[in-house]
């Protein structure tokens, strides 16, 4: 048998609430990320998905309720052990989050200067691997300012994998991509997770790309998980809603028009 | 009014916190100097054109301001002590701090309201870099080392530009000039304690008014230009404050 450490999912979350304010976000979620597979979290826009992410980091603890990551109680970890653990995690920002007055070479050398004393031809060597892995080797010289969207985001990819980290969260990978880079992106995070066993989570609201990579998805929304299974059983689900959100329609149970008056007694 | 309190001294407390961490923080620096020198440069290198202008036309102005008004109780000889101990005591560091505050202090708000906004520092959280000691640490300290080496240099310029008006221009001995300054100012008292104590605690301020208030900055455009404000203005109050304050406690005789 494997060790409990090997058999237990990367992440698993039991029944967490979790408020802002007076606005709940969340109400009794739980759900399981698997090691070695591509789990999507999906959901309308301002869900909380990124505050999911959030709080597999750390960076954010829920209400009540639980948070494992690799075994460890999120919330309770002091600064170090969650600095600790936070190595094993790669996270790609929406953003890319560059670090702006350091070039592409820099940026990725930086978790490595940070946390590693390789010297300088051992790291080199690092950065050109990852660089060439996500196609932009030539690009080493550019600041961030110099990039287009899709190139940040690759570069932001080979910094959050410079760790060789054992999870991968994307925050929105897709969004405002054009066409082609949005394939390289989609083509980069399934070649990622099989070629170096990464565990990836994907939190998106971009269906039709998403089901194209995730082994397993979940629906989140209105504070909860509204489904999940697999993206062949979500598009034909008996819920009219996950159809509704799988199939992108305009009206359904989530109706097109934001609570109103009758339209006649406005107008008239 | 028991809301405006609570928000103000609320605002201490967590200001105070911060500062702990950042100095909790600062001994991870000593093995790495270049992320200090690099702010050194930044926050004071890039500051001293604006100071040592200053510097000179302040001096100038005591100059004449100060030999109209001796040179009518026959004390023009007197200038140098005017000059030089307005200038240590009180102009220099108050001035730097202020000059500071509006080239620097700005400057070091809005960089990390904006690394703040564009998930920079998340980003370093994420790679287990804590930016509080990474970024915030740096550019605290840069400022703690900058602001007395400004104040002198400003006060040195200033003298000379007394010099460059009572005695080149309206014809003060340069000797009776220099050896009242001599005479006069004591270093235990005037540049110690106005100079050096001075100019420390106002970069000690002015540093961490801008590092909180980048730090705290709402992460959208209004939230950095907010910042920024809050940081000119808050300094500028804190040091004219504080600096009564340190002239009550250092120069009252008792």
């Amino acid at each position: 048998m494997a060790s409990p450490d090997q058999a237990a999912p990367a992440v698993r979350v039991d029944n967490i609430s979790f408020a802002r304010g007076r606005h709940t976000i969340y109400e009794d979620v739980s759900l399981t990320i698997p090691r070695g597979r591509i789990t999507a979290i999906m959901g309308p826009s301002g869900c909380g998905k990124t505050t999911l992410l959030k709080m597999f980091s750390g960076q954010l603890r829920p209400r009540t309720g639980t948070v494992e990551v690799f075994g460890k109680q999120v919330p309770q970890l002091s600064r170090g052990e969650l600095y600790t653990l936070r190595k094993r995690m790669g996270m790609l920002f929406q953003s890319g989050a560059l670090l702006t007055d350091l070039n592409v070479y820099e940026n990725i050398a930086f978790p490595l200067r940070e946390h590693t004393r390789l010297n300088e031809a051992l790291i080199r060597q690092m950065v050109l691997m990852k660089l060439e892995l996500v196609g932009l080797r030539g690009a080493r010289e550019l600041m961030p300012e110099e990039l287009s969207g899709g190139m940040a985001r690759r570069v932001a990819l080979a910094r959050a994998i410079a760790l060789d980290p054992d999870m991968i969260m994307y925050d929105e990978p897709f969004v405002g991509l054009d066409p082609i880079s949005m394939g390289a992106i989609v083509r980069l995070i399934r070649l990622m997770n099989d070629a170096l066993g990464l565990t990836s989570v994907v939190v998106s609201h971009d269906v039709p790309e998403v089901t194209s990579i995730a082994d397993y998805c979940y629906i989140l929304a209105n504070g909860r998980i509204m489904g999940e299974g697999t993206p062949e059983a979500l598009a034909d689900s008996d819920s009219e809603w996950v159809r509704q959100f799988m199939h992108g329609e305009s009206d359904g149970p989530v109706p097109f028009h934001y609570p109103a008056a009758d339209l006649a007694e406005d107008m008239l | 009014m028991n809301g405006l309190f609570d928000t103000l001294f609320g605002a201490l407390g967590r200001a105070t916190l911060f500062l702990g961490q950042v100095i909790g923080g600062l001994p991870g620096l000593l093995p790495r100097p270049r992320l200090v020198i690099q702010q050194v440069y930044a926050v004071g290198v890039l500051s001293m054109i604006i100071v040592i202008i200053s510097g000179l036309f302040v001096g100038m102005v005591l100059g004449l301001q100060g030999y109209n008004t001796l040179a009518r109780f026959g004390a023009a000889e007197s200038l140098g002590v005017i000059v030089a101990l307005s200038l240590i005591r009180e102009l220099g560091p108050v001035l730097t701090a202020l000059l500071f505050a509006g080239r620097a202090g700005s400057s070091i708000a809005a960089e990390i309201g904006l690394m703040k906004t564009t998930e920079q520092l998340s980003a370093m959280e994420m790679m287990a870099v804590d930016p509080i000691k990474r970024v915030i640490g740096p550019r605290f300290i840069a400022s703690v080392i900058a602001v007395p080496l400004l104040t002198f240099i400003l006060t040195a310029i200033g003298i000379f530009g007394g010099h460059l008006i009572g005695v080149s221009l309206l014809g003060v001995d340069a000797g009776a000039y220099w050896g009242q300054i001599q005479n006069t100012v004591e270093f235990r008292e005037d540049i110690f304690q106005g100079l050096i104590i001075k100019s420390l605690v106002f970069g000690v301020l002015v540093g961490w008014i801008a590092v909180y208030q980048g730090y705290t900055a709402d992460p959208t455009s209004e939230g950095v230009s907010r910042a920024t404000t809050h940081t000119v203005v808050i300094s500028s109050l804190a040091v004219l404050g504080m600096d009564f304050i340190l002239t009550g406690l250092l120069f009252s005789g008792v």
